[in-house]
């Protein structure tokens, strides 16, 4: 038997991780990557929370969660293939035109 | 120490390292590949908690079709690595730093306040049986239908957006 | 609301027609006028004015059958303020039928009578385009006239005193670019304005009245006024009927404000027999019958009222007699008589005065009208003289002196040839008949010869004087006299004689349309008595405005005061004859009386210079004033010094030193300054900020989210 606190614990671990991902990393595929680590993290939390309140209403969320990360890994992806076509590279401090 | 308590302690090193290795790697394919196993890992974990139908489709979606277009995009770009730069020098110590903070806050205030009573299964329960999965089923297409219809459209309005992106203007040179 | 009753049977559904009627007919005539010949114009401008008599009759007809209750017709809400309710409804009463059916009456035939005459004076003058403006004045005059007599209110009695006031001035000025004998000058519309000011003041008075009267009874409504009148303090009474005797003495030109009247000749003759004598100056003594209430309850503005006509009557009587001007007689003539009238109503005998009034609107009209025609007939025959005269001698132009200009006037005498002058006539007994036989009768009813209308009037009102007021019958009898005697003085020396002038000798009669109307009212003068003889059981106009007066006194005849006034008017006459008659004058000769009457006569000739008097006294000195005003008071002192100097300079030197220096430029745009330079530097150090790397911009967000998550750890 596993306290739920342990799952819990994993999945900030790892949220933080992703976070440290999208602010240290230049390359845009790697940021969208930790993103995409930052989502399975809060999947994990809910999946556990599901199963600990016997509701399987936490896993449609996942589930949704999931086809929605899909579209957007879609879109991002084509919107990265666009940025590199104008500025040859995915290095996002390379976007930097927009300041003040 | 139960076997199960000693099982989620390995996996769970296991997806905080590949977490990490993710992080360090400095070529992205590497990276990618880092991923996909945290990925599994997590499909895991959804099958330790009851979850099959999670499990497969995470390892389906995201181990499968997500991470294998990634890597697609990477090899088509051929930006497995980027130049060292010099910009922003105190970004990436103060990153980490309240990376850290974070993880130390967010433990704590989960581990003190967010405390929903009981454990995780009781140990040697059936838990991945059909009978959970239809009634998995049921929810969704009962109480979820119309959200569940939603997400088609968005699946589809995703796709559209992504052809008009990519696609090559009308006498626009290549 | 009203104390008369309603109208429930009868014609009285009609009335607002008596002024829609003239209104339709100018209409008809401003809009398609230019299109329509000439008699297509007066037919209209007669139908319009002939379909008023007939609601008119309508009305009368109606009235008489329901026993002469008087009825009130609303109309039309007019104005409506909080618990101030003025509306426009017609009243239906003896007496304003009885007005109603003079107006429109006499108007009729002085219609049909200006087809003819304006046809030949337009021509005269020069100007045929104004035959259509003459009856679009004159319908208008006819409605105006009607809003007065028909107003249910001192108010609408007011708008319609007004509008008839317009329609005087723009008749008086018809021709305003000439004088009386055609030549280029201001005179005509100088006399329109003296008319209009004159007016003025009198309605000033009557404003005044109707103020007090508002103020004392709140109400205009006839009825109600009367209602509350006896409730009221006498002196409240007498201011109101005194202001109302100001307005009367401007509208029926009684002294002092009567010196409009005469000038008013001006007019194309129409116009002063329907406005200038029959009809409109008689708006007075409507005024007055009207308020017959108010003026009973106070014997001394009575006594002045009656004193104010006998003496205008008098004063009047006496100028006439030294005039030359045919129609100028006939005008002081129409002040006398009015004076006549108004001492009647004032004296309370309101029954003679509204008598006097109608059979003065038929005689006055025919002797105006046979002026007219005496003056169309004399233009006529120096027209053929002059013509004659071009030919024999084969040179000039011909035609008439209107088309020669200001130059040529004084190059030849005669082309200053005045019309209406009796020095020029003489002898038109022969030339033109019909007229001098119409004139006969006008003249025998104003000198007050039994049976004509004017002795049975004119005896009812020396009658009631010489019971109640004594001076008043004096006066009164020294003026019938002097009518007598000056309307003698006219006959003698224009039909009488021999011709003074080449036109007196050419002198031709008018067309029928001219005299026909002329026969219609010579018929009324004959037998207008016949309204109201004083014998038992005649008094028929006193019993039909019994019913809106109330307490009439029926005198019977009285053969000493009849007596005396006809020997008067024997006597007068004879004494013309002595003096005028048997020895015509001859041309160029001064009148006989100026030799023994001496200065007297000056005076008389001269309208006893109450003219210069005014100038003199009020116009020369208004005018110095207004001038010391406009140039001293106001330009000098106030626009120069007061506000150029004191209000202009200080607040110049204010705004500059004070707020221009100070308040704005150190106060408002030093901070003004300060907050942009401010803004500026505070947004050139925060855009450092904004450093374009989108990683910054997330480590941002998180350090948000740690200090969020640290104060939820704090906090519990």
């Amino acid at each position: 038997m596993i306290p739920v606190e342990y799952y819990i614990i994993l999945s900030a671990i790892l949220f933080a991780i992703g976070v440290a991902g999208v602010l240290v990393r230049r390359n845009a595929l790697i940021i969208f990557m930790s993103i995409e680590l930052m989502l399975n993290s809060a999947n994990l939390a809910i999946v556990a929370f599901s199963s600990v309140l016997k509701s399987f209403s936490g896993q449609v969320f996942v589930f949704f969660v999931i086809a929605v990360a899909a579209a957007e890994v879609a879109v991002g992806l084509a919107l990265m293939v666009e940025i590199f076509k104008a500025k040859h590279s995915i290095d996002v401090d390379q976007m930097n035109s927009l300041k003040g | 120490m139960t076997p199960n308590l000693i099982l989620f302690l390995i996996l769970a090193l296991v997806a905080v390292a590949t977490a990490l290795g993710m992080l360090f790697s400095k070529n992205a394919v590497y990276s990618a590949l880092f991923l996909v196993l945290n990925f599994v890992t997590v499909a895991v974990f959804y099958l330790l908690l009851g979850a099959p139908f999670i499990a497969m489709a995470q390892i389906t979606v995201y181990a499968g079709a997500i991470m294998v277009l990634f890597l697609f995009v990477i090899m088509l770009l051929g930006a497995e690595r980027l130049p060292d730069t010099h910009v922003l020098p105190w970004q990436k110590p103060l990153a980490t730093v309240l990376t850290v903070i974070l993880a130390l806050e967010s433990t704590y205030l989960l581990w003190t306040k967010a405390r929903p009573s009981g454990a995780v299964l009781p140990p040697g329960a059936e838990v991945n049986t059909v009978d959970n999965l239809r009634a998995m089923a049921m929810t969704l297409f009962n109480d979820y239908l119309l959200p569940f219809e939603v997400t088609s459209v968005l699946l589809l309005v995703a796709m559209v957006g992504v052809i008009v992106l990519v696609r090559r203007e009308k006498g626009q040179k290549s | 609301m009203h104390l008369s009753e309603t109208a429930t049977t009868g014609y009285f559904f009609l009335a607002p027609w008596l002024v829609f009627a003239p209104v339709i007919g100018l209409l008809v005539n401003i809009i398609f006028g230019g299109r329509f010949s000439e008699k297509v114009i007066g037919t209209v401008a007669s139908l319009a004015s002939g379909a008023s008599f007939v609601v008119s009759v309508l009305l009368a007809w109606s009235l008489a059958a329901g026993h002469g209750a008087a009825v009130t017709v609303p109309f039309l809400e007019w104005i409506h303020i909080g618990n101030l309710e003025l509306d426009w409804a017609f009243r239906v009463d003896s007496l304003s039928t009885t007005m109603m059916l003079v107006v429109s009456g006499v108007g009729t035939l002085i219609h049909i009578y200006a087809i003819g005459y304006m046809h030949e004076d337009v021509r005269f003058k020069g100007d045929p385009g104004r035959f259509r403006r003459f009856f679009v004045f004159l319908n208008l005059f006819i409605a105006m006239m009607m809003i007065l007599v028909s107003g249910d209110s001192y108010l609408m009695l007011f708008v319609g005193w007004e509008g008839v006031g317009l329609c005087s001035f723009l008749l008086i000025g018809f021709w305003y670019d000439m004088d009386t004998l055609g030549r280029p000058s201001w005179a005509n519309s100088n006399a329109a304005k003296k008319a209009f000011v004159t007016n003025r003041v009198g309605d000033f008075g009557f404003l005044v009245a109707a103020f007090l009267m508002f103020w004392a009874f709140g109400s205009f409504q006839f009825d109600e006024v009367f209602e509350a009148a006896h409730a009221v303090a006498p002196g409240v009474i007498v201011a109101i009927t005194l202001f109302m005797l100001i307005g009367v003495a401007g509208k029926s030109a009684q002294i002092p404000l009567y010196v409009w009247l005469p000038d008013a000749m001006a007019g194309p003759t129409p116009v002063s027999a329907l406005i200038h004598a029959a009809t409109m100056v008689t708006a007075g003594v409507y005024l007055i019958t009207r308020s017959a209430e108010l003026y009973t309850l106070v014997p001394q503005a009575q006594y002045i009222v009656a004193m104010t006509g006998a003496i205008t009557a008098l004063f009047a009587a006496t100028i006439a007699v030294g005039q030359y001007d045919i129609k100028k007689v006939l005008a002081y003539s129409t002040i006398s008589q009015l004076g006549f009238m108004v001492a009647a109503v004032g004296m309370g005998a309101f029954v003679a005065g509204m008598f006097h009034l109608v059979t003065h609107a038929f005689f006055k009209a025919l002797l105006f009208l046979s002026a007219g025609s005496v003056i169309l007939g004399l233009e006529r025959g120096h027209h053929h003289a002059e013509h004659s005269h071009h030919e024999q001698k084969s040179k000039g132009k011909g035609g008439k002196s209107k088309v020669e200009g200001g130059h040529g006037a004084h190059d030849r005498h005669e082309e200053v040839f005045d019309p209406g002058d009796m020095r020029n006539m003489g002898g038109l007994r022969k030339t033109m008949p019909v007229t001098f036989w119409l004139y006969m009768i006008g003249t025998l009813a104003l000198a007050g010869i039994v049976p004509f209308a004017g002795f049975w009037s004119k005896d009812e009102i020396l009658l009631d004087a010489s019971l109640h007021y004594p001076t008043v019958y004096l006066l009164l009898s020294i003026a019938a006299f002097f009518t007598a005697f000056y309307m003698g003085r006219q006959i003698w020396m224009v039909f009488f004689g021999e011709p003074r002038h080449e036109a007196a000798a050419h002198a031709e009669e008018s067309k029928p349309i001219i005299t026909a109307p002329l026969m219609v009212l010579a018929a009324l003068s004959l037998l207008g008595g016949a309204l109201n003889l004083p014998f038992e059981g005649f008094h028929q106009l006193g019993h039909w405005l019994e019913y809106t007066l109330h307490e009439v006194e029926a005198l019977p005849l009285d053969l000493q005061v009849a007596g005396i006034s006809t020997l008067l008017a024997l006597t007068a006459i004879f004494l013309s004859w002595l003096i005028y008659g048997r020895n015509p004058l001859k041309a160029g000769q001064p009148d006989p009386l100026k030799k023994p009457l001496g200065f007297i006569f000056t005076g008389m000739e001269n309208k006893w210079f109450v003219d210069e008097g005014y100038f003199a006294v009020i116009i020369n000195p208004f005018k110095r004033l207004s001038y010391f005003l406009a140039d001293v008071v106001d330009w000098r002192f106030w626009h120069d010094w007061f506000h150029e100097t004191v209000i202009a300079g200080t607040y110049n030197w204010l705004s500059n030193i004070g707020l221009n220096l100070y308040a704005d430029q150190k106060g408002i745009d030093a901070f003004a300054n300060w907050l942009g330079t401010a803004t500026q530097s505070l947004s050139a150090t925060l855009r450092k900020v904004q450093n374009g790397f989108v990683r910054s911009y997330a480590l941002s967000v998180l350090v948000g989210v740690v200090f969020i998550l640290g104060y939820l750890i704090l906090k519990s």
